[in-house]
């Protein structure tokens, strides 16, 4: 029979809608003011922490709403702003400062809701306030750092062979090796080659001059690159965790540069300083055949270099890291026997070892720590990036007077700095210094400002649009108008689903868009209706030769759309994303919609009925 | 019902197309020497620099406020109003060896000269490198999007109408562009995205003419090409003006009421709108036909066709 639904096809749209009502539900709730509790210093939020929380409040007299104890984050719930402020109050105070406890806004989804998974659309930075950050790090410190690990490989590896060399040097090309004659040098190409190495060596002698130059591979450099970026996100991600920020965002972009979202934040410049700060320890050996006054006239030994002390006087040590600040697990200020402030460290099992063996063969030899920061000098090189300024400053020198293992304390510290260092430590170090290249804030009142201007124009825009279909079309307009609230409903629910999706600005005026151009399917159906009714046609045959003409067109136009969103969506950034986003959902939903759906109530209504003349 | 069009027969839109297409071509070369001598107003996002945005507490005399912007750091601020006489946009250049927070200090502290309740509601600072990056990257979208639809279409319909279609989108974007930068209209990642929406959008409206084209060949047996797509923008002209004007109502009411931040977006969709509009019929159309569009060409594509119209797949 003409225009009659299966069954299964009219339970699936409504089974479809239903879900994608289901789904955009949680954003009717609003959100309750709460208070984030997260442990930062070694120490854990358990049951324990949770009843503790719930009894210090109730004894101040301040209501619960609900209280999460979720992935060692404890999120307490309120009734309103004044109870959230003595809220954090009253749990810092209890704490102490082994927690972080922020101020938060947590979605008001009922918990029956919430255990299947409803969630409301994430808001992005323009719609509720906070600062962007856009960060590169800066790999040309990073590929200098695995260059002089190599050369310290190259010396130790060719002393083992017993290869003599007559030196091994950066220089702008690569690492270049010297030896006394090219028989040695190929010998040692053949050594160092057979041990892998990720490095590409070529001889460029010329004369007298026998030297091996040796240049990381492709491969290598790329791995160095990946590396140094993802240990950096590590890292940040740390930092903001000890900000005690709620819902933070990092996540890469690029080759180079990474992306760090804080909800909320005002205070950019103490945000920066966390963010950006790149301290970091080596351990060196101190050279002390090295004569310090001619060192520090520029006559410095090959293989050793010269630094200043903090508290004033130069000191020569040897080039060759022992270890580095990588290998730090934990750290924590404290104080020693006479008071004086100290850093204990903790290593992980390979700094162990390393550490282990070194402090073994230099027992009653000087060691030296090395305090290396990166400071934006506020200047920028010719292509724009930031200039980093390299401070490096010779902490401690001590006498290691047994072997070391994993646990050791740094000494020669004012109190500020040994709290400082431990903290920067313990979020672990940058491998390479980063710079901020973009930042955006957006106060708080101005993203609530751009929902409402949002909310209004979408209000505007369906208000006359609904009004149009209605008076145009009648009856097949009534329908086409459940059609374009069912699709804004399932948009609004599928951007509720998917967890990366982002509601931004330009998302709502994509939505905005969507009404506009949503009608449009129905539009293409109707008006063929319209003519095979002009042309004669029975009211069945009118809508069944309707629909099934404008299907194809219906695709093709929106296929094409979905590609240039596709595209949008690929090169684009931030809010040009989220405008993709939901320009992509609106296409999919609104065929649904506009498609099926309309011919379900079409259907139901006239399929298969004696039907003289049609309201449309 | 009533028909916004009642139409008989079919309007002989292409009886016109020889001169109006003269004027679009007049449109781009005017759009492309206006962006060769007047360039685009290229916005924060592409040129790099930092932007504050304030908020008074009453409305301030922007004459006083520039002229305390004098101090070397600050020196070139524009200052300019921004969407109401209380809200206020200053806009600093990079400067070498100067950080952008040092200058959003100086700007503070001189509105708060002017009024102490002075609100800080935005601060944006992008690099000149990330900027340039987005001005590459934002080119290469356009460009990629063209060919994609290129490519699609040729696989769908036939390269004539392809051709036809390309022709068609390059035409509202350099157009588009062309206004922005007659009027010197800020251009930012907003109005990116309009672009691109207007690519979409236009492309829409030029695939439901050919869709319409393309089926006219195969049921009118008789009749020049001339007359097969004149019957079918006719057939189409209905739906044309209606999804025209609902989209433009609701482009209208984000210009109207959507802040001051979506304006270039809504700015850029309004013209696209209605120059993509106008194209489907006088550039890609009539392009199509000049490159000799005729019913063989849509005979192969008949057997496709079939597939794609299944109503079982989609009913």
């Amino acid at each position: 029979m003409l225009n009659k639904y299966p069954m299964w096809k009219n339970i699936m749209v409504v089974l479809v809608i239903a879900i994608g009502g289901f789904y955009a539900l949680p954003n009717l709730f609003g959100e309750d003011h709460a208070v984030q509790v997260v442990a930062t210093r070694g120490a854990d939020v358990t049951a324990t922490t949770q009843s503790d929380v719930s009894a210090a409040l109730t004894a101040k007299g301040i209501g619960i709403k609900r209280s999460e104890l979720e992935n060692g984050q404890l999120l307490v719930r309120v009734a309103n702003a004044e109870d959230q402020l003595t809220a954090k109050e009253t749990i810092a105070e209890l704490l102490g400062d082994k927690y972080t406890v922020a101020l938060n806004l947590a979605p008001a989804t009922p918990e029956w809701l919430e255990s299947v998974g409803g969630s409301p659309m994430k808001l992005g930075l323009d719609l509720r306030g906070g600062v962007h950050f856009l960060m590169e790090v800066d790999m040309s410190e990073a590929i200098r750092k695995m260059e002089e690990a190599k050369i310290a490989d190259f010396r130790s590896q060719l002393r083992e062979e017993r290869i003599r060399y007559a030196g091994v040097h950066r220089t702008v090309r690569g690492i270049e090796i010297k030896f006394r004659d090219a028989e040695t040098l190929s010998q040692a190409e053949r050594f160092l080659k057979s041990r892998g190495n990720d490095m590409v060596f070529s001889d460029i002698s010329s004369g007298d001059n026998v030297v091996l130059l040796a240049v990381m591979s492709e491969a290598y450099l790329k791995q160095i690159k990946e590396e140094a970026l993802l240990q950096n996100i590590t890292t940040i991600r740390n930092r903001v965790n000890e900000l005690g920020v709620a819902e933070p965002v990092v996540q890469r972009q690029g080759a180079e540069r990474i992306i760090v979202e804080l909800p909320g934040v005002q205070d950019t410049a103490r945000a920066k300083e966390i963010l950006g700060a790149t301290a970091s320890i080596e351990f060196h050996m101190v050279d002390e055949k090295a004569d310090v006054a001619a060192a520090a006239n520029g006559r410095v030994p090959a293989g050793s270099e010269l630094y200043q002390r903090r508290e004033g006087g130069p000191v020569v040590l040897k080039k060759e890291v022992m270890l580095t600040g990588d290998h730090i697990t934990g750290a924590q200020p404290s104080f020693d026997e006479y008071s004086r402030p100290q850093v204990a460290i903790q290593l992980d099992a390979k700094g162990g070892e390393i550490f282990s063996n070194v402090t073994k063969d230099n027992i009653g030899k000087p060691m030296a720590t090395l305090f290396i920061e990166y400071k934006d000098s506020g200047e920028r090189n010719p292509d724009g990036s930031v200039k980093m300024r390299k401070i490096e400053e010779v902490i401690s020198v001590a006498t290691i007077q047994a072997r070391l293992g994993r646990n050791f304390v740094i000494t020669g510290l004012t109190h500020s700095e040994s709290q400082n260092l431990a903290l920067l430590l313990r979020a672990g170090a940058l491998i390479a210094p980063v710079s901020i290249v973009e930042e955006r804030t957006i106060g708080p009142s101005l993203g609530a400002e751009n929902i409402e201007n949002g909310l209004q124009a979408m209000i505007w825009g369906m208000v006359v649009v609904l009004a149009f279909m209605l008076v145009y079309y009648r009856a097949f307009g009534v329908i086409a108008n459940l059609a374009l609230c069912a699709n804004l409903i399932m948009v609004v629910g599928v951007m509720s689903m998917i967890p990366g999706a982002v509601l931004t600005l330009p998302g709502i005026a994509g939505m905005v868009l969507t009404v506009g151009m949503a009608v449009d399917g129905n539009v293409l159906i109707y008006e063929r209706i319209r003519e095979e009714l002009r042309a004669g046609r029975s009211v069945q045959q009118a809508i069944h030769e309707g629909y099934g003409n404008a299907l194809s067109t219906i695709a093709d136009a929106n296929i094409t759309t979905f590609l240039t969103a596709l595209i949008l969506f690929a090169v684009g950034t931030g809010a040009v994303k989220g405008f993709a986003v939901t320009l992509m959902i609106g296409i999919a939903t609104s065929m649904f919609t506009a498609i099926v759906g309309t011919r379900a109530i079409v259907n139901a209504l006239w399929g298969g009925k004696r039907v003289k003349k049609l309201s449309i | 019902m009533f028909q916004i069009l009642d139409i008989k027969g079919s309007i002989n839109f292409l009886r016109h197309a020889a001169p109006i297409s003269i004027l679009s071509a007049i449109l781009v070369v005017g759009s492309l020497v206006s962006l060769a001598t007047r360039g685009i107003n290229w916005g924060l996002d592409f040129t790099g620099g930092t932007v504050v945005e304030m908020e008074f507490s009453k409305p301030v005399n922007l004459e006083t406020l520039r002229n305390n912007l004098t101090e070397p750091l600050v020196a070139g601020a524009v200052v300019q109003n921004f969407g109401s006489s209380r809200d206020v946009l200053v806009r600093l250049q990079v400067r070498e060896g100067v950080k952008s927070d040092a200058q959003v200090r100086v700007v503070m502290a001189k509105a708060t000269e002017l009024d102490p309740e002075v609100t800080q509601k935005r601060v944006e600072f992008v690099g000149p490198q990330v900027g340039k990056e987005l001005a590459e990257q934002g080119g290469l979208a356009v460009l990629v999007a063209l060919i994609c639809i290129l490519i699609y279409v040729s696989f769908r319909f036939e390269w004539r109408l392809a051709a036809g279609s390309v022709a068609a989108l390059a035409h509202d974007v350099i157009v588009t562009l062309g206004v922005f930068s007659v009027l010197q209209l800020e251009f930012d990642l907003t109005v990116l995205a309009g672009l691109l929406t207007v690519v979409g959008y236009s492309l829409n409206d030029t695939i439901v003419v050919f869709d319409r084209i393309r089926e006219n060949f195969l049921k009118m047996r008789k009749g020049t090409p001339e007359e097969v797509v004149n019957n079918s923008i006719t057939q189409t002209m209905s739906r044309t003006i209606i999804t025209t004007g609902t989209t433009l109502i609701t482009v209208v009411a984000l210009f109207l009421k959507g802040g001051t931040l979506i304006h270039g977006f809504a700015t850029a969709l309004l013209l696209g709108i209605v120059v993509g509009t106008y194209s489907s019929i006088y550039v890609a159309s009539y392009l199509a036909i000049r490159l000799g569009i005729n019913r063989e060409h849509m005979m192969p594509v008949e057997v496709e066709k079939e597939g794609a119209d299944q109503p079982s797949i989609m009913p």
